[in-house]
């Protein structure tokens, strides 16, 4: 394992205290509890948009707070979910009396993790609703397993739900809105290398030179199938098949797109991805109006790619393209 | 019977356990999860034993509390919040006790292991530490109810863990992360009931 770390247990409070030393204008890092805060918190009368999970995914969701998008992030150990007491300090930090939106992923961890922040906010006095986000078509969605992941649809809802908190609505309408993104998207992903956890030492997963594992999750998590490596343009077909019949995205529909890198996968193959994608959408009458195309929900450094479709309205389109500021997403400002 | 004294002595030689066990639980959780579980065990009791050296609680459900609260807040992933309830739970059932009989050990793990299943909602069979906790709970129940000697009712519960543990290998796991693999996670033994059984059998090498 080539990293560029000092030692595995350092790897999160160092990267932690570069990006606050690099976006101070933006954002606050607190230490012992771990969180990153916007740098105004708290805004008076506005719901609080709190996100988390382990580390490893940047720049979600620490890279994602600033006006417009998360005023918390809470990251965790790499992989590894926050811990309560992070959780609840950064809704604390955030609380302007209007009330905190927790954006959980769907993974074990995360939930139960949540779940306890949220009983110890709520004996706070702190009103808190919780969304989960679980938006992978890999994952069969039966009794029989956690559930799906959540996905890339996060960084869509975390956008989204942070404008409409800007404009002051309230957290009932806010974690609405939140719900409605989720159940409007979907995602899957692939990778063609693992990836490996600094303090394991090891690569997560072993992958032949020509395989490639279809349905991965962000975690190295193994996906639907393993088979070998095949042309940029069958992958997609492959994932678009999967993403568009699940939904399902129909022909007039407006959909807001990203393409996601792992972390290994360079600009001009995810550009390649993307054109691809547009192709697909084209021959399915599907209309892409918005598209994302880059790094922000990461495997470490897993090469690989993720699709993410959301159908849109009117109203999802403009609270997409209101002002947002952070470390990894700005436009409008 | 366990003093307090000895209850201490199980926490910090379980430090030492789950140092000891890093590797393998890593191991066994890259097969089935997302390979960090002997990391997070390892950083969580490391954490109870340096928070637990500051401390002189003046009984065992203090004690197990500050346990309890040092894991919730170290651990993350499922297992802070898992092991995290688990010894809360614990520590309620001997709130106030300076030792214990064994009945009242019994009761600490039926506490414990009912904040498990009412977090995790985790059921017999779907391939998690309930697997090894459950059955260890029956088999201490029924030493108890036998009359057997505190030692014959933990090395039974021990035994018991070891057996669940070794059932989930053919399991297919229905919570948690390696549920996600479906099939693929059979023939794989759950990391959790691992860290679990070895609750069981260090509280043997260290009561026994």
């Amino acid at each position: 394992m080539k990293k560029l770390i000092n030692k595995p247990e350092d790897l999160v409070p160092e990267s932690l205290a570069g990006m606050a030393a690099a976006h101070s204008d933006l954002i606050n890092v607190n230490y012992n509890p771990n969180y990153i805060v916007r740098a105004d918190a708290p805004i008076q009368g506005k719901v609080g948009i709190v996100s988390g999970g382990g580390s490893g995914h940047e720049p979600m969701h620490g890279g994602l707070v600033g006006m417009g998008m998360l005023d918390a992030a809470c990251p965790g150990e790499v992989f590894t979910s926050p811990t309560p007491d992070q959780m609840e300090a950064a809704t604390k930090a955030v609380n302007g009396g209007a009330g905190a939106l927790h954006i959980v992923k769907n993974y074990t961890g995360d939930v139960m993790n949540f779940e306890m922040a949220a009983e110890l906010c709520l004996a706070e006095g702190i009103d808190v609703e919780a969304v989960v986000i679980n938006d992978d078509v890999a994952v069969k969605d039966s009794l029989y397993t956690a559930g799906r992941r959540g996905v890339g649809i996060t960084v869509l809802a975390e956008k989204i739900c942070g404008a409409a908190a800007e404009q002051k609505q309230d957290l009932k309408k806010v974690a609405d809105i939140c719900r409605q993104v989720n159940a409007n998207g979907r995602s899957m992903g692939m990778a063609l290398t693992s990836c490996a956890v600094p303090s394991a030492g090891k690569p997560t997963f072993e992958i032949g030179a020509d395989e490639m594992e279809i349905g991965i999750g962000i975690h190295g998590e193994p996906g639907r199938e393993r088979m070998p490596l095949k042309t940029a343009r069958e992958i997609v077909g492959i994932m678009s098949a999967a993403i568009i019949s699940d939904l399902p995205f129909q022909s007039g529909d407006s959909v807001i797109v990203m393409v996601n890198g792992m972390g290994g996968t360079p600009l001009i193959e995810l550009y390649l991805v993307f054109h691809e994608l547009n192709e697909v959408c084209k021959g399915k009458g599907i209309k892409i109006v918005r598209q994302l195309i880059g790094n922000y929900i990461t495997s470490l450094e897993m090469a690989g790619c993720s699709i993410t479709l959301l159908k849109t309205n009117d109203e999802l389109l403009k609270l997409w393209d209101a002002p947002v500021h952070t470390p990894a997403l700005r436009w409008g400002v | 019977m366990v003093s307090q004294k000895k209850l201490r002595a199980w926490i910090e030689v379980l430090q030492k356990v789950y140092a000891e066990n890093r590797q393998y639980l890593i191991d066994l959780d890259s097969a089935i999860g997302d390979a960090d579980h002997g990391i997070n065990m390892d950083r969580g009791f490391t954490n109870v034993q340096a928070d637990l050296s500051k401390t002189d609680p003046p009984d065992i459900g203090a004690m197990l509390k500050t346990v309890a609260m040092t894991l919730i807040r170290t651990v993350g992933g499922a297992a802070g919040p898992l092991y995290g309830t688990f010894f809360l739970r614990a520590s309620t059932a001997c709130a106030g006790k300076t030792e214990l009989q064994a009945a009242d050990v019994v009761a600490m793990f039926e506490a414990g292991l009912a904040g498990v299943l009412q977090r995790g909602k985790a059921e017999l069979n779907d391939k998690t530490m309930v697997d090894a906790l459950s059955p260890a709970l029956v088999a201490m129940k029924r030493a108890l109810g036998n009359g057997s000697d505190f030692r014959q009712i933990i090395q039974q519960g021990a035994a018991a863990a070891e057996e669940g543990m070794k059932n989930t290998i053919p399991m297919l796991a229905k919570k948690g992360r390696a549920s996600y693999l479906g099939e693929r996670s059979i023939g794989h033994q759950d990391p959790g009931a691992t860290s679990s059984y070895l609750l069981l059998k260090t509280a043997v090498d260290v009561w026994g």
